[in-house]
């Protein structure tokens, strides 16, 4: 198969640019041929990737114009020559590889984490299966980074909104039963910016991996803020 | 944090306490020293979250009761007949014993569990597990869906966030830094963004680099379980234990090792062969498919050898799931159905899934006692003296709470058991060591030598091979030669071979000299560890001449505890082996004698 793929190593190129490649796909997966590439073709060409299965959220890269997971992204579904070019809008390190330091410091803003200040009782905290179905499509997250790197209003305002992962996470705990933080979430995410950039473009559902609804999450705190002011 | 230079122009940074490796042990560990208020700096080589804990599906055990009475002491029997009885009782009981108090604390953390009726934490069957000491089948296994790992990691990683612990991202631990009087202070690791070394100094250093399964070819391992924190032991001239023990996991997706859930036959799933046969009640004719692991993947082994394997090549059998319906698949089952249909092309919900053992875990590693320190000894005498400031839990140490083979369920009981428990022991340890000491001159010339000869460019003409090449090559001798079914004249020549292997990684050519960002060297750096595991796996399987657990050899196919209940104990320096004594007495209850493993 044929593939362009973005190279760009900072110690020897001033540009980057598109290379190449053609390799008999190794195994059904793209991971598998990029795998391919750089053990039989190239060893400089650069990526992450751990899992292989799609839990991890390694290998998030721009694949024919669309952000997705190598390692379960069918290399037979794809259109040549298969153009791989790294998460857009981030700063690039090295060729398919991006520097996620503010996609990382935006999740942890959004305090992603259970706070209840009720004393812990001698056993689980009760949670009905209703309640706990409220957090599914949330809890899934693996933080590839596709989505919020797919959000046109992310890449206009990357350092004020927050983007459709930190939000998704968000929403994950101010939607869970056992949370009694929300207020102070909701206080935090009250911000022209912060939040409302989000305008419902959706690419963020469109490319996600584990096919979870950031927009529909955004929505849930929208409207959440609205119900608390009147 | 204030950087300092070490002699040797390297920076040096300074910690309480290291931990190398972000999974769910490291995790644990660093909460409990974080909220404890010492400094505490995870070092990770990939973002905590896409550590391999993440990947756990069908979820940790604990006697909750919460679907089917249960009592810790019922768990703390199967996990010891499980393990063949090669487990160190006293740790099998405190962990135990533990149990409901890391999982409800993990609950409290935040963890999305599953939930009964009743709102409390849903509980499933999985293999091994019984009432009452052998009775009837037990549902202990605590579950978030089939993404436990995911939902643990992620609360583990979110409540560090709130603690305030220190991460190193993307960093690679290369070695450990000893002094004189044996001491561990610390480790040089690269910074995988730039390349340059650093030295984290820490007065207590916690291994938790996980497992090494990627020294088998078909794996349901990630690409990053390669062995690091077992390579930096044995450099370190300390041994590995057990190492001969590979779990090898019954449903891997066929032909690509894609973990399939025990939790899968839990909810009711079956193993049939080529003629639709439930086969399991053969060999195991009381537990069936929820038999142990070594049981369940060596059954499947025999069916394919025999003749009844399914498909055109007649290499695999069938998991079938398709009575389940797809209410309940959908609800319990959902990540593995998504993996079914993508790899295998298949939904459970209509077609069997293809199947076969694959590797899946590694119950040797680091030697150490049930408060995670590292402990050796002199060979004949005690092998319980600790090596100061050393500390090493989860996947890559060796309680051993799981012995030849270990129950599904309690890796992630491990994990959270035995990261609190780790941490609980470095605070006393760092009460009583208040202050770094020094650091030995030349703290980093070993590392540094090791990378200049993988810098150097290969001698005109000598063709130096791939990491990646060299390890499918490592892989598939492995799994030839040191399998489900071991035989003596395999496992000679696989050594022989595996001598040869060597030679060829000393002269490996990374091709990438690059500084930023070089992912061929940190293979090669990974290779280095995966073949040390895979030498300590193949010289200690060689040595056992009996069949206890995972570790089946034709030759000697019976259990021989007059010989062999005992660990086995690896060494780098000249494949040195020594022995140490299980320890059978359980901290406050009876011992289980080893006796016949039937199912």
């Amino acid at each position: 198969m044929r593939l362009r793929i973005y190279r760009y190593d900072p110690e020897h190129d001033r540009e980057p640019y598109l290379q190449d490649f053609e390799l008999a796909p190794p195994g059904p997966m793209l991971l598998d041929v990029l795998e391919g590439l750089k053990e039989e073709v190239d060893p400089t060409l650069t990526f992450r990737r751990s899992c292989r299965e799609g839990v991890c959220g390694s290998d998030g890269m721009n694949i024919n114009g669309r952000n997705g997971l190598a390692c379960i992204t069918p290399v037979e579904e794809l259109r040549e020559p298969v153009t791989l070019r790294p998460l857009p809008g981030q700063p690039v390190v090295k060729d398919l590889v991006v520097d996620l330091t503010r996609f990382y410091e935006q999740y942890r803003s959004v305090q992603p984490y259970l706070q209840n200040d009720e004393p812990r009782p001698e056993h689980e905290r009760l949670q009905s299966p209703a309640e706990r179905a409220e957090l599914d499509g949330l809890y899934e997250c693996i933080l590839c980074a596709c989505c919020s790197t797919a959000c046109p209003s992310y890449w206009w305002n990357p350092d004020r909104f927050l983007g459709p992962a930190a939000l998704l996470q968000a929403y994950r705990f101010i939607n869970d039963s056992r949370d009694t933080a929300e207020g102070e979430r909701l206080d935090q995410l009250d911000d022209a910016f912060k939040l409302f950039r989000c305008r419902t473009i959706m690419n963020c559902a469109e490319v996600c991996p584990k096919g979870l609804n950031p927009t529909a999450a955004i929505g849930e705190i929208k409207k959440a803020l609205f119900k608390r002011q009147t | 944090m204030s950087a300092s230079e070490s002699p040797g122009n390297i920076p040096v940074r300074r910690f309480d306490t290291l931990v190398v490796g972000a999974g769910g042990a490291g995790l644990r560990a660093a909460l409990e020293l974080s909220r404890a208020e010492a400094s505490t700096a995870v070092l990770s080589k990939v973002f905590p979250t896409r550590s391999h804990t993440v990947a756990a599906q069908g979820g940790i055990n604990a006697a909750l009761g919460n679907v089917a009475d249960d009592r810790w002491i019922w768990h703390m029997y199967d996990t010891i007949k499980g393990s063949d009885y090669l487990a160190d009782q006293d740790a099998v009981e405190y962990m135990c014993r533990a149990a409901r108090r890391l999982v409800v604390e993990l609950e409290h953390e935040g963890v999305p569990f599953s939930r009964t009726e009743e709102g409390y934490v849903y509980q499933r069957p999985f293999g091994g597990q019984s009432r009452e000491f052998g009775g009837d089948q037990a549902a202990r296994t605590c579950a978030a869906a089939d993404r436990t790992g995911h939902a643990i990691l992620h609360t583990l990683y979110q409540q560090n966030v709130r603690a305030g612990t220190y991460f190193f991202d993307e960093y690679l631990a290369l070695d450990l830094i000893r002094d004189d009087e044996g001491c561990v202070l610390g480790a040089v690791a690269m910074a995988m963004a730039t390349g340059e070394l650093v030295i984290i100094q820490a007065k207590a250093t916690l291994i938790a680099t996980g497992g090494a399964g990627r020294v088998y070819r078909t794996s349901t391992n990630a690409h990053i379980n390669t062995g690091d924190g077992l390579g930096l032991v044995l450099r370190a001239g300390l041994p590995a234990q057990d190492m001969e023990f590979f779990q090898f996991h019954p449903t891997g997706i066929a032909g690509h090792g894609l973990l399939i859930t025990e939790g899968a036959r839990g909810e009711g799933g079956y193993l049939v062969n080529a003629n639709g046969e439930r086969f399991m009640e053969r060999y195991a004719p009381h537990a069936r498919d929820l038999a142990s692991r070594d049981v369940v993947s060596r059954a499947m082994v025999t069916e394919v050898r025999e003749g009844r394997g399914c498909g055109p090549d007649g290499d695999h059998v069938l998991l079938r799931l398709d009575h389940l319906g797809e209410a309940l698949i959908s609800q319990r089952l959902p990540g593995i159905r998504e993996s079914a249909r993508r790899f295998a092309k298949v939904d459970p919900v209509v077609a069997p899934i293809p199947v076969f053992p694959t590797s899946h875990y590694t119950m040797g590693g680091i030697p150490t006692n049930r408060f995670g320190e590292v402990v050796v000894g002199p060979d004949g005498a005690d092998h319980d003296e600790a090596v100061p400031g050393l500390y090493a839990i989860g996947e890559c140490a060796c309680v051993s709470v799981h012995g030849a083979n270990r129950l599904g369920g309690n890796s992630l009981l491990d994990i959270v058991v035995f990261g609190r428990a780790a941490g609980n022991r470095i605070q006393d340890f760092l009460a009583r060591n208040r202050y770094h000491r020094p650091l030995p001159e030349g703290a980093a010339e070993a590392t540094r030598a090791r990378l200049a000869e993988l810098e150097a460019p290969p001698a005109a003409g000598s063709g130096g091979e791939s990491p990646g090449r060299l390890r499918r090559e490592l892989q598939t001798l492995m799994e030839t030669h040191f399998g489900v079914f071991r035989e003596p004249e395999s496992m000679a020549a696989g050594i022989e071979r595996l001598e040869e292997l060597g030679e060829r990684i000393r002269a490996m050519d990374m091709g990438d000299r690059g500084a930023v960002f070089n992912t061929a060297r940190v293979e090669a750096l990974e290779l280095q560890n995966l073949y040390q595991v895979g030498l300590a796996a193949a010289h200690s399987a060689r040595a056992r001449t009996e069949s206890r657990g995972a570790h089946v050899r034709r030759d000697h196919p019976e259990r021989d505890d007059a010989h062999w209940l005992k660990h086995s104990l690896y060494y780098l320096d000249h494949h040195r082996l020594a022995y140490k004594p299980v320890r059978m007495q359980p901290l406050t209850v009876d011992a289980f004698p080893p006796k016949e493993r039937v199912y």
